[in-house]
């Protein structure tokens, strides 16, 4: 046991250096004035962007639950697929994410513009144009479309697991194919469930250049406030650093929340 | 089936190497063909000696530059203004560029970088003076700025020249569709962006200092106000207008006026005619009741340490045909009066790029408001960004994280009253 330990030095190390120090110098910047006394008055600023963070908030769990409802299926498809099929389409799945973030969402632009592609089709037979980009749903879509592998990916290797034998003695024992998926699959993917969750939500919130080129910068996110303080106009990374940690420990609440669906041994955080 | 899928891969890669190696080929054919009409850019030098003093030395210096804000040999016949840099003088040149002047503030104020020579514009140079963050150029290293014009010199961010040495200028005007926007240009004043005739398809700058300038204008206001209650009428205009607005942009404006995806926009004249340039729809007029006119100028960083190397290279920025070719290149206005006789006759009497003196007295130059001033805006301005139509209660927030924290608790003590009853 203690020779395994010291294979986690490096890491360790990585942590220390890249993880643990930068948090702590986001919490010093949090609680200090520009002039370098201690304040409280950075964090209590904070509460005027409440709209935003709520915005953000909903914004997020709105595509999460959209990935959660599309990922699903598709990851218990896939994982009854018989072995060779299930690398191929793991492969389609993972295709988009080869291409640069940056230009997908770009790429989302244009098809959604006012003189975009889908209007121009629409237009074609007769309809619209509709307001598509600009919009918190633009917003959403671009978060589900860019955060979708996350979802499937754990979710996948979890119920891959999931021996058919286990399926196979539920329907022996008598139950039908809604009472398998309820009380044998679902129970048995929920680590999957919660950790696909964690991995839509937490960068789905903290987003920022969603929301800019898809919400035309009047759907201001926590992300987009953030980096306003720090590269944008209002130079104050005081105020950005007291951001990012109210956003953290609403990170936390949220996540400790989401564990208690989880198993106790295969607890996150 | 590996061994498939490694062919199939293989197979895909050359096909993406083969139209990549093919499409290669087609550019330099095409190079070659048109080379015959194309005006080839010459550079002359005066004093070749003054730029041979570091030869063999092996500096670098870092360039921050704004995007797409220099001649660098992309199109055929043109000057690659840093290679010809770095043959003349072997002075390495490291250029970068940003995209806004508060992104090149806040990483000179991070620290950690070095930067020899930066290009910001009037109000930050102001900025960066007064806290010490630009240093006094020895003019009598850089002899081409004989040529900068009495115009430009001693303005108000910089009133003695002793910190910055201009490179370009422009005005801010309004970029709009004349197939559906039938208006003379005179009959076309700021107050078109508000116009709910055109909703959804204004867009507007998603800076606080250009944007306020706009409402401040309308308002009779000056655009360096500092009054809190006239900044907050000029938010309260802006926030009347975001119902007609489309989306807040910067740089997006040339995809989304490009491709016709709006009608009417603000921007900087320079840009607006490379759009038009694109979009032969599009008209650009400076609006009679006035308007912001910048300029963007050459300093040197404190932190610099080769300065006499960044003077070099600002003196080389300023020779007549450097400053030509950059000129030719960015499309906004230049100070230097010798590009300016060099550019072509249709150019210097282009009312976009070089107005009247009538025009241009109407116009006035951004100033570094106060830290308190810009803080107003600033709040204004995120304010009236984040407001929502209906707006969300503001117990919303408070009250998710106080039952948040409720089931935290709850929670907590759940587990632990469990892990009790397991010990027993």
């Amino acid at each position: 046991m203690k020779q395994l330990k010291i294979f986690s030095v490096p890491y360790l190390v990585w942590m220390l250096v890249f993880i643990l120090v930068p948090l702590i110098m986001v919490a010093y910047f949090a609680f200090r004035t520009a002039d370098g006394e201690w304040t409280i008055q950075n964090i209590s600023e904070v509460g005027q962007y409440a709209n935003i963070f709520v915005r953000s908030i909903w914004l997020a769990l709105i595509a999460t639950v959209i990935c959660l409802v599309v990922a699903y299926p598709l990851a218990y498809a896939l994982s009854r697929m018989e072995k060779h099929k299930q690398s191929t389409m793991l492969l389609i799945v993972m295709l988009p994410m080869w291409m640069n973030f940056l230009l997908r969402t770009y790429a989302w632009m244009t098809l959604l513009g006012n003189n975009g592609i889908i209007n121009n089709l629409l237009g074609m037979i007769g309809l619209g144009p509709y307001k598509l980009i600009n919009t918190s749903g633009a917003v959403v879509l671009g978060m589900v479309y860019n955060y979708l592998p996350f979802m499937i990916l754990p979710l996948y290797s979890v119920m891959e697991k999931i021996d058919k034998s286990v399926i196979e003695a539920a329907s022996d024992l008598g139950c039908n194919s809604k009472k398998v998926i309820t009380r044998v699959v679902v129970p048995l993917s929920l680590p999957g469930i919660t950790s696909g969750i964690t991995m839509v939500f937490v960068p789905a919130i903290s987003t920022f250049i969603i929301s800019r080129m898809l919400g035309g910068g009047s759907n201001l996110l926590i992300g987009d406030l953030i980096e306003m303080q720090f590269l944008g106009n209002s130079y104050n990374p005081h105020l950005g650093a007291a951001i990012s940690l109210v956003l953290m420990v609403i990170i936390l609440l949220i996540m400790t929340i989401m564990n208690q669906f989880s198993p106790d041994d295969q607890v996150l955080i | 089936m590996t061994v498939t899928k490694k062919n199939l891969l293989s197979w895909l890669l050359c096909m993406v190497m083969l139209v990549t190696g093919l499409t290669g080929c087609s550019d330099s054919d095409e190079a070659e063909e048109g080379e015959e009409d194309i005006e080839v850019q010459t550079l002359t030098i005066e004093d070749e000696d003054y730029y041979t003093r570091f030869k063999g030395d092996d500096i670098e210096i870092n360039v921050y530059n704004w995007g797409e804000y220099i001649c660098i040999g992309e199109e055929e016949g043109t000057l690659d203004i840093l290679t010809e840099f770095e043959e003349l003088t072997g002075i390495k040149v490291n250029y970068t560029t940003f995209a806004t002047n508060e992104e090149l503030y806040a990483k000179l104020k991070g620290g950690g970088v070095s930067y020899d020579v930066i290009i910001p514009s009037d109000y930050m140079i102001s900025k960066m003076i007064k806290e010490g963050m630009v240093q006094k150029i020895n003019m009598d290293n850089i002899p081409n700025y004989k040529y900068i014009m009495e115009d430009f010199r001693n303005l108000e961010y910089d009133p003695r020249n002793e910190y910055s040495v201009p490179y370009t200028w422009g005005t801010v005007g309004i970029i709009y569709d004349t197939t559906v926007i039938d208006l003379a240009p005179e009959e076309i004043d700021w107050d078109i962006l508000w116009n709910e005739d055109y909703a959804d398809q204004i867009l507007m700058f998603d800076n606080p200092r250009d944007a306020f300038a706009i409402a401040e204008i309308m308002l009779g206001y000056s655009i360096n106000t500092e009054d809190e209650k006239e900044l907050e009428e000029a938010a309260e205009l802006l926030k009347e207008q975001k119902k007609v607005v489309q989306a807040y942009v910067m740089d997006e404006i040339f995809d989304k006026m490009g491709a016709s995806d709006a009608l009417i926009a603000p921007y900087y004249a320079g840009d607006a005619l490379m759009i038009m340039e694109e979009n032969e729809d599009l008209g650009f007029v400076v609006p009679k009741s006035g308007t912001n006119l910048f300029v963007d100028a050459m300093c040197i960083p404190s932190s610099s340490k080769q300065k006499e190397a960044a003077e070099m290279f600002i003196n080389f920025m300023c020779e007549p045909d450097i400053a030509h070719a950059n000129i030719d290149y960015i499309c906004y206005s230049t100070p230097h009066s010798a590009a300016y006789e060099m550019l072509d006759e249709e150019v210097r009497n282009d009312p976009v790029s070089y107005p009247s003196d009538e025009v241009k007295a109407n116009m006035t130059v951004f100033v570094n408001l106060s830290d308190e001033a810009s803080k107003t805006m600033q709040d204004l301005w995120t304010q009236m960004k984040s407001a929502e139509d209906e707006t969300t209660s503001r117990w919303v927030m408070p009250v998710f994280l106080v039952a948040c924290l409720l089931a935290v608790v709850i929670i907590l003590i759940r587990r632990h009253i469990k892990n009790k009853k397991d010990i027993f």
